[in-house]
């Protein structure tokens, strides 16, 4: 890749985040898919910085990527959300796809062609129970069908490709789970469901009737209690987590210029809202060193799948989506108190009404009571990492 | 030791198959077997045969089959036995 002034991938970044920002309370308010900021994404080939720099891509970390849902997040929480789970689905097919040679290639393709992906996992009659499906996957010769309810997915009208998850066959448990690639070219959608929500409007998260057809081969070649273990649940809680996290530092950056300009027109007197300011500060802090912390320990395991696949960590990235979706909200509600009626009204420069009503996805995305009753069953038998270091 | 690990696994794996259709190193993710029941397993299987899993056996693959199963009580059991 030939590297230009103003072409590193925080500016390039930067640059879709100033779109996004410029479309943001419109997206929030039609509800609709924030083009503009997808567009500036595939502009700035942000799409395919994941894949291996040999099937054309950059080769980003996930900490790299992490960094521009951060930066999104601060602008649009909607685009910093297709961004994330556009990455999450991709961080599926790097780890797993890459020894094979239709997965490959696809990759390949979604860097050409700079292709969005989707997510399908939840299911009428399971919601987000993620490690169960009802729906079973058919396969014929070469070729694979699959039927499924999918109450959720976002940008799925979209989306140029949809990652699926099934039974393995028909008459496999409901834990013997497979994810499938299917191309827009190989299903139809019929909606079943309006995504008219309190937040993350923009995500256009509406429910539909999936039918597809496609090559058997399209099958991802692990079963998806690994593929959900060592990438997509990793990678989701960090991704989801970065994206929130810019959600609250733009939050507290509207609040600290509240009372900045507070400051500034009396000087000598601290003004309110600056005790809060420092308590919002220090949450924020937190929220910031957990991700963190949790990016690291998935950067340590990555290589080593039995790591990936081991309790502990399962506890880890469980408690860091914990953390980061509860704090958030405390942040941002610490913010709208700063500010005030100016918080709480629409269109002023320190509006926080689109930030809480969006933070409030966080607890139920993958809801919060489920992640907390799966990590306390492990906490049955693991114990309790003790190290201060690690 | 197999056929007490067969019993547990009845008993707790909530598997939707008979485990006496499953041979010796069937996968038993594949059979059904949740994350939730797998922990199931593995406090029966450590009140059974008072053992303790260290960390380092708490992972997907010590529970893949029957046959991994005996070999990581093995290893806590002989370890428990070398101790005395
Ligand atoms: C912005 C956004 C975007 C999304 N995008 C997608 C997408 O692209 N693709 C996709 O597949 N999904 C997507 N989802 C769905 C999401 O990941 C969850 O699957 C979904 O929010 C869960 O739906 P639910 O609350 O109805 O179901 P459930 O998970 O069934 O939860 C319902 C309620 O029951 C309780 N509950 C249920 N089971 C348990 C349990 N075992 N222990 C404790 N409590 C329990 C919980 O308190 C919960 O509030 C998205 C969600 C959001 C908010």
């Amino acid at each position: 890749m030939t590297l230009t002034v103003g072409s590193s991938l925080a500016e390039r970044a930067e640059r879709v985040s100033a779109v996004a920002a410029v479309h943001a309370d419109d997206v929030d308010v039609k509800g609709r898919f924030p083009r503009e900021a997808v567009d500036a994404m595939i502009a700035e080939r942000l799409l395919s910085i994941q894949i291996p720099a040999a099937l054309g891509g950059e080769d980003a970390s996930l900490s790299q990527i992490a960094e521009v849902c951060s930066l999104l997040g601060q602008s649009c929480s909607a685009a910093a959300m297709v961004f994330a789970m556009h990455h999450i689905k991709l961080s599926s097919l790097v780890s797993h796809g890459a020894g094979d040679a239709w997965h490959s290639a696809f990759m390949r393709r979604v860097s050409d062609e700079q292709l969005l992906l989707a997510s399908a996992t939840t299911e009428g009659g399971i919601g987000g129970n993620l490690r169960n499906s009802i729906c079973a996957i058919e396969i014929e010769g070469d070729t694979c069908r699959l039927t499924k309810d999918a109450t959720v997915i976002s940008y799925g009208a979209h989306a140029d490709a949809i990652l699926i998850t099934s039974r393995a066959h028909a008459d496999a448990a409901s834990t013997d789970q497979v994810m499938t690639v299917f191309t827009k070219d190989q299903y139809t959608l019929e909606q079943t469901h309006v995504w008219d929500t309190l937040g993350m409007r923009g995500t256009c998260s509406d429910g539909w009737l999936f039918k597809g057809e496609a090559p058997k081969e399209q099958i991802l070649p692990k079963p998806f209690a690994e593929i959900a273990a060592q990438s997509m649940l990793a990678t989701s809680h960090l991704l989801w987590s970065a994206v929130w996290y810019g959600i609250a530092v733009n939050a507290v950056a509207r609040a600290q210029a509240f009372v900045r300009a507070a400051a500034r027109k009396s000087p000598g007197q601290t003004p309110p809202g600056a005790l809060r300011l420092a308590e919002a500060s220090n949450l924020l802090q937190l929220v910031k060193s957990n991700t963190i912390a949790g990016l690291r320990e998935y950067e340590a395991a990555k290589a080593d799948p039995d790591r990936l696949s081991s309790m502990g960590f399962a506890v880890a990235m469980n408690n860091v989506k914990i953390a980061s979706s509860e704090t958030i909200l405390a942040i941002i509600n610490q913010a709208m108190l700063i500010v005030g009626i100016m918080g709480y009204k629409n269109g002023t420069p320190f509006s926080i009404g689109r930030h809480l009503r969006d933070a409030h996805s966080a607890q139920l995305m993958i809801s919060n009571d489920r992640i907390l009753g799966n990590t306390s069953n492990l906490l049955l038998v693991h114990k309790q990492d003790t190290s201060l270091i690690g | 030791m197999k056929q007490k690990i067969r019993d547990i696994l009845g008993k707790h794996g909530g598997l939707p198959v008979p485990v006496e259709t499953l041979a010796d190193d069937a996968d038993l993710y594949a059979a059904g077997l949740s994350s939730f029941a797998s922990v199931q397993v593995m406090l029966g299987i450590e009140e059974a045969f008072d053992v303790e899993f260290p960390d380092n056996l708490l992972n997907r693959k010590s529970f893949q089959s029957v046959d991994a199963i005996t070999r990581a009580v093995s290893s806590l059991v002989g370890n428990a036995e070398a101790a005395e």
